[in-house]
């Protein structure tokens, strides 16, 4: 009896001591981050994959709402003096948080000292350019990239006697394709997510326009706007032209218009590439992906289009064993295998190459069409200066002001014209007054 | 009449009013205080570096014609909730005061929406009439109505003010009833024994006697549309189309907390108490006269 006593006490003594012990080897990593729903899961699946992996890190994730929420939270955080060791910042975040020097820690640093080499050559250019200083130092590190592609109904095609095997490919062809599907009785010819992003700044990078002055913003923080040009201003008029007669129906700022497709209503929709996951798994109908449209007299279109999504930085102000474990978890998540399983489950780029050719010889882009129309469309031609990046302070801001004219555009209350110049006299008072805050 | 009550000692009516201080203190005047000096500063997002201006984000706002249109989407969208809200609470309240079976069932119900928090509302109302899969919205087209709040302003605005009207009609419901109940019932039965009308009994006498209840209400409401609804309209319009249902509360949470200027959002939500202290006072002055207690 006295025995099992002793033995039992023993026990949980052991027990306490080693359950103690593990707790304090283990440093822990906070990750905030904006990947709700689906990517969510496939997220916090890797976070699990790399917990399980190891004994002496654990990776806390922790959804803070949608992109422009979870940029808020770790600003707040920050000055707070509670800020999490990584955060997730949309594209659009970037200059304001390259500006803010003493906030974040660059990634290159992180990996250095960590003892991980970060070649940033075994990154996709156009994902590291956006990322990088002008000297080709890495500050975040990329984790979910993607682009414009234009997905298509191939059932409300049929039904239209619109050709499903030569898609449109140019903007004209588009013009033509809705016609007749809106003669045949579709409700929604065509329908787009992120305006912005899709018509304006992937619009210009694609046809070598800039959108702003200073390579996009990329050589300095003086840029002005120019997405005004004659291209842009047509291409709007076409759009503002086609909603006024019912062919092009607007969902909303951000990807509305996406349920719309997913639920066959629409034939047509302008998306990031990573929308991928949702229509696969929702449409009950026959759909392919494509390249965004181009016009054919623009002459240096096709070029390439740019990336979207977002990347993970470094939060300043945490003790070296955390950043040691911080590289090792952003050294985990680099590798071949886990990249290729994300933007196979998810539709964001292979973002090294190293995964996409994985990603082909496992012959995943033969079992699913479509799917590598991204990445080619990136990497297809050697980016210009108008088609590297953006790097434009204060762009939310600016993108809302750029909703707010294209709506009116799509109204029918004002003309290209107007719209675009009265966006770019508004958002470059932004771009002054970011200037200056940022000194 | 008097209404003052005297005390002998001079310290217990401070000590009384002790608690009251402290909290206007702690939840008044701090904040505000710092919404003041930050309306002064042009400040990067992180706070990392700061620039003293002065006066140059007021500057900015009131050169801004755009901000200036937002005060009279402001006023359309003030005035709208409040006479919406409180119209419909008090045909409500008169009904439900003369209900006789089922009483509970009927005041908990109508009670209901004000536990809802706002940005729920919004998503509530957003998914009746959302364009591609709301239920009315799909409604409304079989019946050939074009409904398309993303683009159409008016009906954007439509939207919002049934939402954010449709919240506050519980709290000023409550108000009602508690009122009406307050009247005394003999007051009611001498004039329909003199021969006056339903309708004349509630014009004549149960209105005015309820003006101390609708004059709270108002006050309450429109500060209600001011400040509390901004959850409503992010999760409804986001401010759109274009700028047709930015109001100032809504400018001072989309710039402040989503574009993270914060020197310019602590201009407007400066420039937004003046206007409601303002109202306030205006409210209390002339229109308090009118009510008879």
């Amino acid at each position: 009896m006295l025995l099992r006593k002793t033995a039992f006490a023993a026990g949980v003594f052991a027990a306490a001591l080693t359950g103690a012990s593990a707790a304090y080897a283990q440093t822990e990593i906070q990750w905030w981050h904006a990947m709700g729903g689906r990517l969510g899961e496939i997220l916090q699946g890797q976070v699990d994959q790399f917990n399980a992996s190891q004994k002496d890190y654990k990776v806390v994730a922790t959804n803070k709402g949608n992109y422009s929420e979870t940029l808020n939270a770790g600003v707040a955080a920050f000055r707070a003096k509670q800020q999490p060791h990584l955060l997730q910042v949309y594209e659009v975040g970037t200059a304001s948080m390259m500006a803010a020097k003493g906030a974040v820690k660059p990634v290159y640093e992180v990996m250095n000292e960590g003892g991980f080499p970060f070649d940033p050559k075994n990154y996709l250019s156009a994902v590291t350019s956006y990322y990088s200083t002008l000297d080709g130092r890495m500050l975040s590190f990329p984790y979910n990239s993607s682009t414009t592609v234009m997905y298509v109904n191939k059932d409300l095609f049929k039904k239209a006697g619109v050709d499903t095997e030569k898609l449109p490919r140019t903007w004209p062809e588009v013009g033509a394709a809705l016609d007749k599907l809106k003669a045949a009785g579709v409700e929604c010819p065509m329908t787009t997510s992120w305006q912005s992003w899709a018509h304006l700044e992937n619009f210009s990078a694609y046809h070598n326009l800039p959108f702003a002055t200073k390579a996009n913003g990329m050589n300095g923080m003086d840029a002005e706007l120019a997405f005004n040009g004659q291209y842009q201003i047509r291409h709007i008029d076409n759009m503002g032209k086609w909603s006024k007669e019912g062919k092009f129906i607007y969902g909303g700022r951000r990807n509305e218009a996406a349920a719309r497709f997913r639920s066959g209503d629409c034939a047509i929709m302008v998306e990031s590439s990573a929308g991928y996951a949702g229509v696969k798994n929702e449409a009950k109908f026959d759909f392919a992906i494509t390249n965004l449209p181009y016009y054919d007299d623009v002459p240096d279109a096709p070029l390439n289009t740019m990336i979207g999504g977002a990347s993970v930085w470094v939060m300043a102000g945490h003790s070296a064993q955390e950043y040691k474990a911080v590289a090792t978890f952003l050294n985990f998540l680099s590798s071949p295998e886990m990249q290729a399983d994300w933007h196979q489950k998810t539709g964001y780029l292979p973002i090294t190459p190293a995964s996409y050719e994985l990603t082909k010889k496992q012959g995943f882009y033969e079992k699913n069409p479509g799917t590598d129309i991204a990445i080619i469309q990136m990497t297809g031609k050697a980016p210009t200066d108008n088609s590297k990046g953006l790097r434009l302070g204060s762009f939310d801001q600016i993108r809302t002001i750029i909703d707010e004219e294209l709506e009116g555009v799509w109204a029918g209350q004002k003309t290209a014209k107007v719209a675009l110049d009265n966006a770019v006299a508004r958002g470059n008072e932004l771009l002054r007054r970011f200037e200056r805050a940022n000194k | 009449m008097e209404k003052r009550v005297v005390f002998r000692q001079r310290l217990l009516p401070f000590l009384l009013v002790t608690p009251q201080l402290i909290i206007t203190a702690i939840f008044f005047l701090w904040p505000a205080s710092q919404a003041l000096y930050q309306s002064f500063l042009i400040e990067d997002a992180f706070g990392l570096s700061s620039e003293f201006v002065w006066f140059e984000n007021f500057e900015n706002l009131f050169s801004d014609r755009l901000y200036l249109e937002s005060f009279k989407t402001t006023a359309v969208f003030s005035i709208s909730v409040t006479v919406l809200s409180l119209g419909m609470a008090l045909v409500l309240a008169v009904m439900a005061d003369r209900v006789i079976k089922g009483t509970n069932v009927y005041r908990t119900l109508l009670i209901w929406p004000y536990a809802v928090a706002p940005a729920i509302v919004g998503v509530l109302w957003l998914f009746l009439f959302n364009p591609s899969i709301g239920l009315v919205a799909f409604w409304l087209k079989q019946t050939g109505y074009n409904w398309n709040h993303v683009l159409n302003g008016g009906q954007a605005m439509t939207l919002v003010v049934f939402a954010a009207a449709w919240k506050q009609i519980s709290y000023n419901f409550l108000f009602f009833l508690a009122g009406l109940q307050a009247i005394p019932k003999s007051l009611i039965e001498a004039a329909a024994i003199d021969g006056a009308g339903p309708s004349r009994r509630f014009w004549t006498i149960i209105f005015p006697l309820l003006s101390p209840t609708t004059f709270f209400l108002l006050v309450v409401n429109i500060v209600y549309a001011f400040f509390d609804t901004f959850g409503i309209i992010h999760a409804v319009t986001k401010g759109g189309p274009g700028k047709a249902t930015e109001t100032l509360v809504y400018k001072v949470f989309s710039d402040g907390f989503v574009s993270l200027d914060l020197g310019g959002s602590a201009a407007q939500s400066v420039v937004l108490m003046v206007i409601v202290i303002s109202l306030t006072v205006v409210q209390f002055r002339y229109i308090e006269r009118r009510v008879h207690y």
